[in-house]
């Protein structure tokens, strides 16, 4: 692995740590409940990005394997919040 | 060769999901930070995915990035409908300055269903349309805005 691409992962591993970051700002700030739900979809997806990345840094493709659970798992979660939301307001009537 | 072409990966995937974080932090609406976020969170992870199989060239690792590829890309857009339609159903607000907004009087709250054409409030005995419900009060609060400038200025 030569500097340059040494300086690339550490980069992109820098700006991924920042958009998580922001994403975690908007988890909690977010006004409203479905906010909160894209918020983690965002962490989510930018977590599989970042394993990757350390799987290119320490030269560990098992990683990979990790990215794909991850992604299977963030999947599962989001499709099961926007099934809570929906079966929330039909039951209780509530619009938050 | 080989490594510069993996880092330009990592570098351009790293500033798509940069535009994502700043998008999900400054958009102004649900569903403009969705917009934002979804699609390019999901292209970001593809090119990295391919810096990943351009720097380890085996058939196993290859066929690993191009697996989560395709579930990212198959799974992120159906996700994003769901939270999109649960946000809009439950009546999570619009931005204010929103001009389109096709759904609106099309949903019924008590049955949970979409229909085709506008719902409405009562039918007169003349069979003309009585009024429509407006569902976000901003959105029709907004002609009134406009116009009222336009008075003062004649």
């Amino acid at each position: 692995m030569n500097a340059l691409c040494a300086l690339a992962l550490s980069a992109g591993e820098f700006v991924l740590a920042v958009t998580i970051f922001l994403a975690f700002v908007r988890l909690i700030k977010g006004p409203s409940f479905p906010d909160r739900v894209v918020a983690l979809d965002v962490m989510a997806t930018v977590a599989i990005g970042m394993i990757a990345l350390y799987a290119l840094d320490s030269g560990e493709v098992v990683f990979l394997d990790v990215a794909l659970i991850v992604a299977l798992v963030a999947f599962l979660g989001t499709v099961a919040f926007a099934y809570y939301v929906e079966r929330r307001q039909v039951k209780t009537g509530s619009s938050d | 060769m080989l490594d510069l072409l993996c880092a330009l990966c990592v570098i351009t995937g790293a500033l798509f999901i940069a535009i994502a974080g700043i998008g999900i932090l400054r958009m102004p609406d649900l569903f403009m930070r969705m917009s934002c976020t979804t699609k390019v969170t999901t292209l970001g992870t593809g090119f990295i995915m391919l810096a990943v199989a351009v720097k380890f060239p085996q058939i196993e690792v290859i066929s690993r990035a191009l697996v989560i590829t395709v579930f990212t890309f198959l799974t992120a857009p159906v996700a994003a409908h769901m939270i999109a339609r649960a946000a809009y159903v439950t009546g999570v607000q619009l931005w204010e300055k929103t001009s389109v907004d096709q759904l609106c009087n099309r949903y019924d709250r008590c049955t949970c269903t979409l229909e085709s054409c506008p719902i409405v409030d009562e039918l007169q005995v003349d069979g003309s349309v009585a009024s429509e419900r407006p569902r976000n009060e901003a959105l029709t609060a907004q002609p009134e805005d406009a116009a009222a400038p336009k008075e003062v200025i004649e």
